[in-house]
Order: C-alpha cells, then structure tokens, then sequence
C-alpha cells in the first residue's frame, strides 16, 4: 500500500446481516487518498457510499479487506480501538447537523475536545477557524436557536476543533437551502486550502461535488470512476 | 464538561426529573417517618418515665418489654412491704391499662404522686377528687377536643375530666387506682412498682435488696428501665423497618430504572452523536450513573423535606397519638441506601446505552 496517502482501502468489503439474508454493501473498494485532498463521493442511493464512510470513521468494523487511516491498519482495530480512532484522527459532519440540544454551540464544540482529553478550552488558532465559519458570535446559542446554515458550521467546527486528520462529511448540504449550502460549502472549500484538511463528502448535488478535487463515483457497492473537478 | 451535560440533560426535560424526584423522594419520606415516629414515641415515653423522680422500677413478672407493661401481676400490698426496706423513701404502685395502640390509662394514688413528683402541672381544672374523675394531658384535649367538665368513654366507662395535665410526669390519662383496679378485675393489684430512695448512694444497695427480696420480679434502676425504650428491645419495630425500607429500596430502583430506560430511549440519537466524537463505553455509562445519582440525592433531600411535613402533619393531626422526632441520624443511611437503589436501577439502561452501536444509534428519529 502506498505510505504516502492518508487513506488507503484494498478490496474493502462490508456484508450486513439482516435477519436471515446476508446483503453486500460493499463489494471490494481500493481507494487511495493523498494528506491535503478534498475529495467528493457521489453516488445513487445503496451503492455503499456511507457504508465507506462509516468504515474509514471506524464507526463500524470491515467484514473483509484492508483499510489504513493515518496509518492505522482499522481492520485489526477492536471497537475500544475505534473509539480512539474518532477521537482525534477523524471527524465527522451529518447531514442532520446531530449537535446535542440541550448544549450551547460553545459546549457542542467543548464537549467534542473533553471526549478527546483536551481539556474544553480549543487551542488559539481556532479562534480563526472560528472566523472562518462566521459563528464567532453565536457559541452561546443552542441549537433551536441557530440556523440550519449556522448548525452545520457549528457541527464542522466541532468536527475539526481537534485537528483530526479526516474530515467526513455526509450530505453536509443535504438539509440546507441553496444559500446556506453554498456558505457551507465555501467553508469546506476554505479548510481544505487555508489549513489543508483532508475532506471526503458525500453529496448527491453535482455542484457541490464540484467543490473537491476530486469526485469518486459509485455504484452497487464499487468505485466505478474517480473524475478530476478541473478536467 | 461531564457535570454540564447531566445538568442540562435533567434541566432539558424538567417535568420526567422531577417526577422521579417525586417518585424516589416519597419511600425516603416513609422511611424517615416510620424511624422518626419509632424514636419520637420512645424518647416521649422515656421522658415522661424520668420525669416521675423515681430511683427505681419493680416490674410485673414476666415483663421484659415495656411494651408488655399492662398486665397486673404485683400485689399492691407489695408496695407497703418495699417502703419498710431500708433507704427507701418511698414506693409507690401504679395500673396501667392500653385504650388505644400506644395509650395507657394510668391508675395512680395521687397523694404518693404528689410526693413523688411533685404533682402535675393543671393547664385547665385540678386534681382527681371523685371515683370516675379523669386528667387528661395536653396533647390528648387538643387531639380529642376535650374541656375540663366533659365527660369521656373509655374502657366502656364513664370518666368525668376534672383536669388537663402538662405531659411529661408518667401518665397522659391519669384515673384513681380504685376505679381502674375494679375495671380491669385486679382489686389489690398494680402493674408496676416506683421507688425513690434517700440518697443517690445507697441506689445500688437497694436495688441489690429488692432483687433479693422480689425474686419473681424484674428490679432495675430507672437508667435500666429507660433503656427498655430502644428499638432492638421492642418487637417487630426492626424487621418492621426493615420491610419498609426494602419496599422504598424497589420502587427507588423501579423508579430509576423506568426514568432511565426512557432517557436512553429519548436520547438515542445523542448517544449516537457521543459515540461518533469517540465517547467510550465508560463515558456513557458515566453520564447514565451521573444523572440517577443526581435524581436519586434530589429524591433523598425532598424525602427529608417532607419528613419535616409528616412532623408537622402528625404534630397539628394527632399529637397525643403519636410522637416522630426528625431522624438525622438515619439521614445519611438513607441516602447512601437511595443512592445505591438509584445507581442500581440504572446500571441497565446504562449498559444499554453504552453498548448501543453508533450507526444505529445516529439513525434512531
């Protein structure tokens, strides 16, 4: 495998059980990802690409295959292993925004660096990051009182506050009008090229995949083509 | 961080926390009333055994608790024959016979009493004069709505109230022995035996005499004899307690566990979004534990504050039949015992929620 890449998967495979059936939700992923890259996932619905994502995240264990993250070998990693993994080498972004409700933004962000055993207080530079997102003046605001524009900048913000080496990001448009997407997709855009953050996402709108560099096309399960945005 | 998020968890949904304050608050109420009640009623008792003056306490045969103190085994004539014992001042028999669960009509020679005690304290009217005549104490005219003048039905007799007595000098309802004696068909007898000797040093001699002499009856000093009003001397108070603690213990841990299973299942999702930022088993259980043991210190602290209303409750409602005392000395045994009840009945929901697997978890609506 290539030790330059962040991510690299060899005939990765995920079988889910659902009663009695056994069902292929991915059926042999080789993928490599350079540190720095911001790359797309675009795909129909049930072609594997959360599955993928869940993997990478160390939300869930492969069933065959090989995957490295950060040069973790995840298939030999026990769930106690995989927590660790998300603490600080990956981040997550959902397209339900998922921030605890009953948390101001503030302690969304806090309680992201308290799991990782950082302390609550992020590091200076991450007031810029803070800048980035334009949610400086709303951290103590709860959820029901943000915009859906503003949670998911809220949700980054947690996913990056401990300098993760991954950021996934899951239909991080999914939820928001064309407006609010476009700010957050702006923000992704400007991570990856100010701090240099590595960003998968998923996204079924063209236009946003158009952000990454890069956009993976799948299908039942496979990568079936891998475009160039510049091309 | 931790603390915040179990705060503002119970802050987040504050009817379900305070309903299960309520829920485990209410056993933490009923045990430190039934232990206030049990201490209180003692101590009542044991003050007014004091406050007769006497040295010493002869017993019917066969009394080794004070809750037995109703039968009539002494010759009365046996009052007489202690008196003539050397260093003692004076003997003095009394009859007591239960009307109600903890009340006793006292039958008593009020001359001796008098000398005794120094005679009771008349709120209202004076002393005993006729056969059928009655003092009742405080407490029971407030409790019973009884005047001077009133005639009461006790022991299917007619009792003519001439006084109301200040409590604390052995009886709450004081009759002449004759009258009592001839009720209950023990003419000639008394329950029990009062003596006060002529000097605090000669105590021990006497007591050794009259062990001597009444060898059918128990003799103890009135130290010994206010020991008797313990709980662990009392039958079925301690299993009594015990039985209603275990009852509080259940509902505490059914309560706690109820009010945690649906806090798991509410927060489903936010579990999830714990265990995707790489929250451990351990964190979630925390936060589980964190949140009962909060409940389970709110439930102990209202069950304290309602102690002090069943005090006044029971104070305003019934004082003559009942005394409860405040049980600060149980206060820490039943938080330590509610806490655990409360860790206990969310160690499962707990579990539940720290083994929950994350992609499910995040996509529970």
């Amino acid at each position: 495998m290539n030790n330059g890449a962040i991510i690299e998967t060899r005939d990765l495979r995920k079988v889910y059980r659902i009663g009695q059936v056994d069902v292929p939700a991915l059926r042999g992923v080789d993928l490599c990802v350079p540190p720095g890259e911001f790359l797309s996932v675009v795909g129909p619905s049930g072609s594997g690409k959360s599955t993928l994502f869940h993997i990478i995240g160390g939300l869930t264990p492969p069933t065959a295959g090989e995957v490295k993250v950060g040069g973790q070998n995840l298939a030999a990693l026990s769930d106690a292993g995989r927590t660790k993994l998300r603490r600080r080498t990956v981040g997550f972004v959902f397209q339900k925004f998922n921030l605890l409700p009953n948390l101001t933004a503030r302690d969304n962000i806090a309680v992201a660096r308290h799991i990782a055993g950082l302390g609550t207080h992020p590091d200076a530079q991450f007031d810029e990051v803070l800048r980035l997102l334009g949610i400086a003046g709303r951290l103590d605001h709860k959820p029901n009182a943000l915009s859906g524009g503003e949670q998911q900048r809220v949700a980054i913000a947690r996913a990056i506050v401990n300098h993760p080496a991954i950021l996934l990001a899951d239909e991080p448009t999914g939820n928001l009008d064309s407006e609010n997407s476009k700010a957050v997709l702006e923000v992704l855009r400007d991570l990856n090229q100010r701090l240099g953050q590595t960003i998968l996402m998923i996204t079924h709108n063209p236009e946003a995949a158009a952000y990454g560099h890069n956009t993976l096309h799948m299908r039942d399960g496979r990568i079936v083509d891998r475009t160039s945005s510049a091309g | 961080m931790t603390g915040k998020l179990v705060l503002e968890n119970l802050k987040n949904r504050p009817l379900r926390s305070l309903l299960s304050i309520l829920l485990i608050g209410v056993p933490v109420t009923l045990i430190l009333t039934l232990v206030g009640l049990t201490q209180g009623m003692l101590t009542e008792a044991q003050n007014r055994q004091r406050g007769i003056g006497a040295d010493i306490v002869i017993l019917g045969s066969g009394v080794t608790t004070v809750t037995s103190l109703s039968g009539t085994t002494i010759p009365a004539r046996m009052a007489d024959k202690v008196q003539e014992q050397p260093h003692v001042k004076l003997a003095m028999g009394v009859l007591n016979h239960r009307v109600e669960l903890l009340l006793a009509l006292t039958g008593l020679d009020l001359a001796k009493f008098n000398q005794m005690t120094g005679g009771f304290t008349y709120d209202q009217g004076g002393p005993l004069q006729g056969p059928d005549d009655i003092l009742v104490d405080t407490l029971y005219a407030e409790e019973h709505h009884v005047q001077v003048g009133q005639t009461i039905k006790l022991m299917n007799h007619d009792w003519h109230v001439v006084g109301v007595i200040e409590p604390g000098k052995l009886a709450r309802l004081a009759v002449q022995m004759r009258t009592l004696q001839e009720l209950d068909a023990a003419t000639g007898m008394v329950g029990q035996i009062y003596v006060t000797v002529d000097s605090p040093a000669n105590l021990n001699l006497v007591v050794a005499e009259l062990r001597s002499l009444l060898q059918n009856h128990p003799v103890n000093t009135m130290a010994e004899y206010t020991a008797m009003y313990n709980v662990n001397q009392i039958p079925a108070i301690k299993p009594f307690t015990v039985v209603v603690a275990a009852i509080g213990v259940v509902i505490g841990v059914t309560v706690v566990w109820l009010s945690m299973y649906m806090v798991v299942l509410q927060r489903t999702r936010e579990i999830g979004i714990l265990k995707a930022l790489g929250a451990s088993k351990t964190f979630i259980l925390g936060i589980i534990l964190a949140e009962a043991t909060l409940l389970g210190a709110g439930g102990t602290v209202l069950g304290i504050v309602f102690s002090y209303g069943a005090q006044w409750l029971i104070r305003t409602l019934v004082p003559a039949s009942f005394q409860m005392a405040i049980a600060y000395d149980w206060w820490p045994r039943v938080a330590a015992v509610t806490l655990a009840a409360a860790i206990l009945g969310a160690l499962y929901p707990g579990l539940s929620a720290a083994r929950q697997d994350p992609i499910e978890a995040l996509a529970y609506e």
